[in-house]
């Protein structure tokens, strides 16, 4: 079977699930852990799915382990942030059949609201984590994860960074190990966290930290290499990867692949060993807070920022080596930010909210881009399922005026995930909110995941569908209308009429993504420049196949697909 | 062997990846370590798109800094000036002399420079230009910029022109085996 491949990290976690015996694996897509589950779907023998969040793919991964499958779960770090509930407690009941957690964190929030460090959680929920520096580590913690699991009874957090995630590396695959289903026995002591039984499994927990610490200081995953006496360098993850780069073998590295527990006598061993002793570590100090709580001078967030991803000109620059010479343009290089696709079904509705100048609470997605120029149609993107929550206190805060001019904007798989509760609660505790569900029948941001409003399932099979107009009614919602936003003139009048009443109402801005292969794009429009006045109108919409040239409109044909958006905005019917 | 490191920079949307995909299967294949690095997520929605590729003995970064880059490979002109600061003294720039307007510039908030390439010449980096888009549509579609680009670029490395082609047939679906192979050979001519 051995076999040499180049995979990106999250391809080489997923080869590793599956080929450590997996039966199950429950995820919530999230940038930059979403291939681990794409992958893993394209396994027969096992059972893949997307659920509506991290905690409901938590729980799922939980009561497989429990019935006695090995099972895992996939998320980005603030995808952790919702399954912490499940999490904290699943420490004290453990397993039955191995348990992965993949999380993934975003340093430099290459597609990310924060820059959170997911190894807090591994500290504050006592459960060991483990931290791959390539894709072969990827692939072979993540099979082994499985086994460690079992030993100590504990779930297993796997970190990934976007650098491991995302970057391709050379991985030798090994034998595939059967896929076991353990029996399952009652347990009530173990698996009801009732307080009586918490209370004693507790001490458990306690003891299980000792003895993974325990492990941490011999474990496969802790490696030293001794090269001087002067430097010693603590590093982990894709730091490793740049002090190697830099460093060579003119400095002693102690490797962390383990990240809790740390060992202690092993740090105190490495740390003996060397004149000066450096931690080197993305985000926040982890390694470098347990190393100091020992005892240990070191330096650490002194030199290497707490902020943005390293490289190796960050290992150099703080080793005082010199830097290669660069040369560059002199003119200015204008950005080049995302944005929303030409034809994109969430322009029309951010234009109708821009030009009648509502207050919009935004939400997770491609739809964050409305935020961009020339729109600037958000005033808030907090987290999944805020915008309904925050358009209900926002309300409550500034009383009817605010009613009449404030919407949610929130796609339909984030409205999945944790917009509905939010929208019970403005039924339920009376706010006239209007919440704009803007529905492109996919999870789109994240690279086109299926999700229970689309119909389909993980492998594109059919699925049960959600009714997104019978549940807003259900859950307390009686005023839904659904509108097109292509047809300008539609959207602005049920927007208009949504916010004028004196009840809470869902508007469902429905069109498929225009990616969507299944969409069919139109003949790209033209500018017919005899009656172009230039008066720039059409430039309002901020479309990236629509251009001033020669001071007349112009439509790029190669990127236009005929949404027709733009035409209804010119008043001179120069765009046909 | 030194790590050599190779940049892949464009606009989301251009196709990128696949030549990532292709050059660092064809690294493997002759034996070197590699490593390929990009970021998915928000810079597939028209943005600015980098990849990295760097091979050699033996591997350790998966991403490139200033001055470090061999040859960066641009889809795009404004690119090319965008990451012309990784360019390594000695290095070459194969650059697709495609002009697509940042949003930025669509709205008249700034200004796309008008000569860029002309400028990084003047600065003494080695500037190869071709229209990869015109030879692309002249392969048989406007989706084969790619491709294109990897054939001029394929001349700076120690490949032969036969393992490209057995690697471009292993790399993307039958059907458009035959036009890419044409887009290779138009830009490894050009």
């Amino acid at each position: 079977m051995d076999m040499k491949k180049l995979l990106i990290g999250n391809q080489a976690v997923a080869e590793g699930l599956h080929d450590g015996g997996l039966g199950v694996v429950s995820s919530y897509p999230g940038t930059p852990s979403t291939e681990i589950t794409e992958f893993l779907s394209k396994f027969d023998d096992i059972h893949s799915e997307w659920a509506p969040n991290e905690k409901v793919a938590c729980e799922v991964a939980f009561g497989s382990s429990l019935a006695g499958a090995r099972s895992a779960c996939a998320m980005k770090h603030v995808g952790l942030n919702v399954a912490a509930d499940p999490l904290f407690t699943l420490s004290y009941t453990g397993v039955n059949g191995g348990m992965v957690i993949c999380v993934a964190d975003d340093p430099a929030m290459h597609s990310s609201q924060n820059e959170q460090d997911s190894r807090h959680y591994a500290m504050a929920a006592k459960v060991p984590m483990l931290e791959p520096a390539d894709s072969m580590e990827a692939y072979t913690f993540a099979k082994n994860a499985f086994e460690l699991s079992e030993k100590f009874d504990t779930p297993v957090l796997l970190r990934m960074c976007t650098r491991i995630a995302h970057s391709q590396s050379i991985v030798e695959t090994s034998e595939k190990q059967p896929a076991v289903l353990k029996d399952y026995e009652k347990n009530p002591a173990k698996y009801i966290m009732a307080p009586a039984n918490a209370i004693k499994r507790h001490p458990f927990v306690e003891e299980r930290t000792l003895k993974l610490q325990e492990f941490a200081e011999n474990c496969e995953y802790n490696t030293v290499e001794m090269n001087s006496d002067e430097i010693g360098i603590i590093t982990s993850g894709c730091s490793y990867q740049y002090v190697k780069e830099v460093m060579g073998d003119s400095a002693s590295v102690l490797k962390i692949g383990m990240s809790y527990p740390l060992p202690v006598k092993l740090i105190k061993d490495f740390a003996s060993k060397v004149k000066t002793l450096y931690v080197i570590e993305e985000l926040d100090p982890f390694i470098e807070n347990h190393v100091k709580a020992l005892g240990i001078e070191c330096i650490g967030k002194e030199n290497f920022s707490i902020l943005g991803e390293f490289s190796q000109a960050t290992i150099a620059k703080a080793f005082g080596k010199e830097l290669p010479e660069s040369v560059s343009a002199d003119s200015a290089i204008p950005n080049r930010p995302p944005m929303m696709c030409a034809g994109c079904p969430h322009r029309g509705l951010f234009y109708t909210l821009a030009k009648n100048k509502i207050t919009a609470l935004g939400d997770i997605g491609c739809y964050t881009l409305g935020s961009a120029p020339p729109l600037n149609a958000l005033d808030s993107t907090l987290c999944m399922g805020a915008s309904i929550s925050g358009l209900h206190g926002f309300n409550l805060a500034r009383g009817k005026d605010a009613e009449k001019k404030s919407v949610a904007v929130i796609g339909d798989s984030t409205f999945m995930h944790s917009g509905m509760t939010g929208l019970v609660n403005v039924a339920y505790n009376a706010t006239n909110s209007t919440v704009i569900i803007v529905d492109n029948s996919i999870t789109g941001m994240t690279g086109h995941q299926q999700n229970p409003t689309t119909g389909y399932n993980i492998k594109g099979d059919p699925a049960s569908k959600v009714d997104l107009e019978a549940l807003c009614k259900a859950l307390g919602i009686n005023r839904v209308k659904v509108v097109d936003p292509y047809d300008l003139k539609a959207c602005n009048e049920v927007v208009k009429e949504e916010l004028a009443v004196e009840e809470p109402s869902v508007i469902i801005s429905r069109r498929p993504c225009v990616l969507l292969k299944s969409v069919k794009a139109q003949p790209p429009l033209k500018v017919d420049e005899d009656k172009c006045k230039s008066c720039k109108r059409c430039m309002t919409l901020g479309c990236p196949a629509i251009s001033m040239k020669d001071g007349k409109a112009k439509v790029d044909a190669t990127l236009c697909v005929g949404c027709g958006v733009c035409k209804q905005l010119c008043a001179f019917d120069a765009i046909v | 062997m030194k790590t050599v490191s190779v940049m892949i920079v464009g606009v989301g949307g251009q196709g990128s990846l696949l030549a990532s995909k292709l050059l660092g299967r064809l690294l493997v294949d002759e034996g070197y370590d590699v490593k390929v690095s990009e970021v998915h997520g928000m810079s597939q929605r028209g943005g600015s798109v980098v990849t990295y590729v760097r091979f050699g003995d033996k591997v350790y970064s998966p991403i490139i800094t200033e001055g470090e880059a061999d040859i960066i490979i641009s889809f795009e002109k404004l690119e090319a000036g965008r990451y012309a600061k990784y360019l390594k003294k000695d290095g070459k720039i194969v650059v697709n002399t495609q002009q697509i307007d940042p949003m930025p510039v669509i709205i008249g908030a700034a200004e796309y420079p008008e000569n860029i390439l002309g400028e990084l010449t003047e600065k003494g980096v080695s500037v190869d230009a071709l229209d990869a888009l015109s030879l692309a549509e002249q392969s048989g579609s406007s989706k084969a910029v790619n491709i294109v680009l990897m054939g001029k670029a394929s001349k700076y490395f120690d490949i032969p022109y036969e393992k490209w082609i057995t690697a471009i047939e292993n790399t993307v679906a039958p059907k458009f085996v035959e036009m890419n192979k044409k887009a290779f050979e138009l830009g490894y001519n050009s």
